[in-house]
């Protein structure tokens, strides 16, 4: 375990240091100290280590993230694991707006609540909230799956593509083109394997699925009230 | 001698309206038939106000000229000093604006990489992300990060030698994007994380900041990654200019990127692209007083763009204080667009050559912006190439030839005080003299 103290060190030499990991490294487990709130901590990352930060952090934390394993134990500012390709990010507490925004892949895993425009345009990542998101998530989703054990917000899926959404708890309205839809039993299955995955201890049973109208696809004048 | 008999007074008396000339009564009746606003490509077609309204100051007695052919009138640029640990040396002043792989065929993108690499300048992704064609003939090639995050990824962040934060485009400051679904290939689908065929929206705010205090962490986030090697560029259309581009310098930009309005656009609504945002020539002058303000004028450089032509409108945007322009329709126009030739098939689209800005449907006639195989064929990318190379070579030439005759020795010596304006609007736009007087409008009371 290699500890990086952030009261003691910079930002720029602590990613600096995750980011020279080279494959094949023995250097594979890290712990940063004193986050204290810290923007951009462990970004752009290449190699499958697992980073723990052990304290609260600010914007972006695990941005861009390929192949890492990134804990947080605390909170996550805006933007965690945002554009992320592969790995895992955890956060153990809450998280702010955007959470996984335009994330490629990898898997998101939030144990407290996200706030609004979580998984705004994701492209592909997987993200399990244990507890409730905020307004507009999901917005322009295109593809991979958001997760939500608790509620979700006003307009939660507005304009949504190809991604899936799965909720058990309530939701304060549907955004433009985004419906219920049936949950058939690969979706269960696939959704148990997905919670499964994410540690979260929940049945797929109990969640409904909600995805695409597809009526905003192709511009038409009769639907231009959704616009 | 017999005298012709008078022509008779046309009895209907016909008399055209001002308010509903011929093409606002179409463009009415158009909408009234399909009932969608119209979108298509192309930057703003009404008459602004703009460089071919100054002149510059030639030398004569009180300045001394370079000799033309003798004396040497440098042309090359730094950007991005501010920050980076590895800025871009430009031979010319002169870049590629950002066009998408989407918006323009692989062999444009190509070609146009290609020449950007002959002259020594760089050329610019777009929305969709980086192909490999631009990279591989690309030296020197700036990645844009746009709201949508389309085909974004951190490999190819990282092998960009600039990255460009877009905020906003001069053809629809404040909008965002629309690549109609007739030009959404399978391998732009994939590209974009989306089905193939439906229609791309591009959001116009990024979704993972609001503002300048985030877009500062933002710029931080991306200099991390990063290694804070390569200069960030912040790009956005010219509307309240002083604000935007004095917030870009507060977020941590290393070179402001300004669009006027009538920079380009492959498909927006015609509204937009007409009616929104302030043209290029009193942009640059308010970008370049906001950087004064600050100290920072030359320190975090200026790239100008939206309806450069010549070696002429570079020549005023530099002597307006920007370090660099941009041109992304000129370029498209070298290639061959809105070339007389194909003419059955501008036909087909409802056009001809001089009117065309049908970049939207994907059925460009020569092969620019277009995904279709036997259109884009009509484009070698070596043959391209060639042309943009020449043309790019001209306006330089062109640059030079005014920048002697000023008397200067590095085109980034020409200045205001080179230049005299020939209407009262541009006078006040430009902030320079109406020619034959030493009279600025505006100056105060």
């Amino acid at each position: 375990m290699i500890d990086v103290d952030l009261a003691k060190s910079d930002l720029r030499s602590l990613n600096s240091r995750l980011q020279a990991v080279s494959e094949g490294s023995n250097e594979t487990e890290w712990r940063v100290l004193n986050p204290q709130g810290a923007h951009a901590v462990a970004v752009g990352l290449t190699q499958p280590i697992r980073v723990e930060v052990q304290g609260h952090v600010g914007f972006y934390c695990g941005g861009m993230n390929q192949m890492a394993e990134i804990v947080v134990q605390g909170h996550a500012g805006p933007g965690v694991a945002e554009n992320m390709m592969s790995g895992k990010v955890r956060v153990t507490g809450n998280a702010s707006q955007s959470a996984g925004a335009t994330g490629h892949g990898g898997l998101l895993v939030i144990e407290g609540d996200a706030s609004s425009r979580c998984g705004i345009s994701m492209k592909g990542i997987d993200i399990v909230v244990k507890g409730s998101v905020g307004h507009m998530s999901a917005f322009m989703a295109q593809t991979g799956r958001l997760v939500i054990c608790g509620d979700a917000g006003d307009d939660l899926g507005d304009s949504i593509y190809e991604a899936q959404i799965f909720l058990r708890g309530k939701v304060g309205r549907l955004g433009a083109d985004c419906i219920e839809k049936e949950m058939r039993p690969e979706h269960m299955e696939a959704l148990q394997s997905l919670l499964d995955q994410a540690g979260v201890e929940a049945k797929a049973t109990e969640f409904r699925r909600y995805g695409s109208a597809r009526k905003l696809y192709n511009f038409n004048v009769d639907h231009a009230d959704s616009y | 001698m017999t005298v012709d008999p008078p022509k008779p007074v046309d009895p209907r008396g016909l008399r055209p309206s001002a308010s509903f000339p011929n093409h606002v009564i179409q463009e009415i009746q158009r909408a009234a038939d399909v009932g969608v606003y119209e979108i298509r490509g192309f930057g703003a077609k009404r008459k602004v106000p703009n460089f071919d309204d100054l002149v510059l100051l030639g030398a004569s007695m009180s300045r001394y000229p370079l000799e033309g052919y003798r004396e040497t009138c440098d042309t090359s640029v730094v950007l991005g000093t501010r920050y980076a640990k590895k800025p871009i040396e430009l031979k010319i002043p002169i870049t590629i604006a950002g066009m998408s792989f989407g918006a323009l065929g692989a062999n444009a993108k190509e070609a146009i990489g290609r020449a950007a690499t002959a002259v020594g300048t760089t050329t610019t992704t777009g929305d969709g992300g980086m192909t490999q064609e631009e990279r591989e003939s690309s030296k020197t090639l700036v990645y844009q990060l746009l709201p949508s995050r389309y085909g974004m990824n951190p490999d190819d962040l990282r092998k960009a030698d600039a990255i460009e934060v877009v905020v906003g485009q001069g053809a629809k400051p404040g909008g965002g994007g629309m690549l109609l679904g007739q030009k959404i290939t399978k391998r732009v689908a994939a590209m974009r994380d989306l089905p193939e065929g439906i229609d791309q929206r591009s959001a116009c705010r990024h979704p993972d900041w609001t503002g300048p205090d985030d877009l500062e962490i933002k710029i931080r986030e991306l200099r991390e990654i990063t290694r804070w090697e390569v200069p960030i560029y912040v790009k956005v259309g010219a509307t309240r200019t002083p604000y935007d581009v004095a917030l870009a310098v507060k977020a941590g930009a290393d070179v402001v990127v300004l669009d006027g309005m009538q920079g380009g656009t492959a498909a927006t609504q015609d509204v937009f692209i007409e009616h929104v945002g302030i043209p290029t020539l009193p942009a640059v002058r308010l970008a370049v007083e906001a950087l004064q303000e600050l100290d920072m004028h030359r320190k975090v450089q200026l790239i100008v763009s939206g309806g450069i032509r010549s070696g002429a409108d570079v020549a005023k945007a530099l002597a307006l204080g920007a370090d660099a322009v941009a041109i992304g329709s000129a370029t498209m126009v070298a290639l061959g667009c809105n070339k007389p030739v194909y003419l059955e098939d501008y036909a087909a689209i409802g056009t001809e050559p001089g009117f065309c800005h049908h970049c939207h449907t994907g059925r460009c006639p020569v092969g620019v912006t277009t995904q279709d195989p036997a259109l884009e064929a009509r484009l070698d990318p070596a043959r391209g190439a060639r042309l943009l190379r020449n043309y790019l070579t001209v306006l330089t030439l062109e640059l030079q030839t005014m920048a002697r005759a000023c008397g200067k020795s590095h085109v980034l010596n020409l200045e205001p005080e080179d230049l005299a304006a020939l209407t009262v609007e541009a006078a006040a736009m430009a902030k320079v003299p109406l020619a034959g007087t030493d009279w600025i409008p505006g100056g105060g009371y």
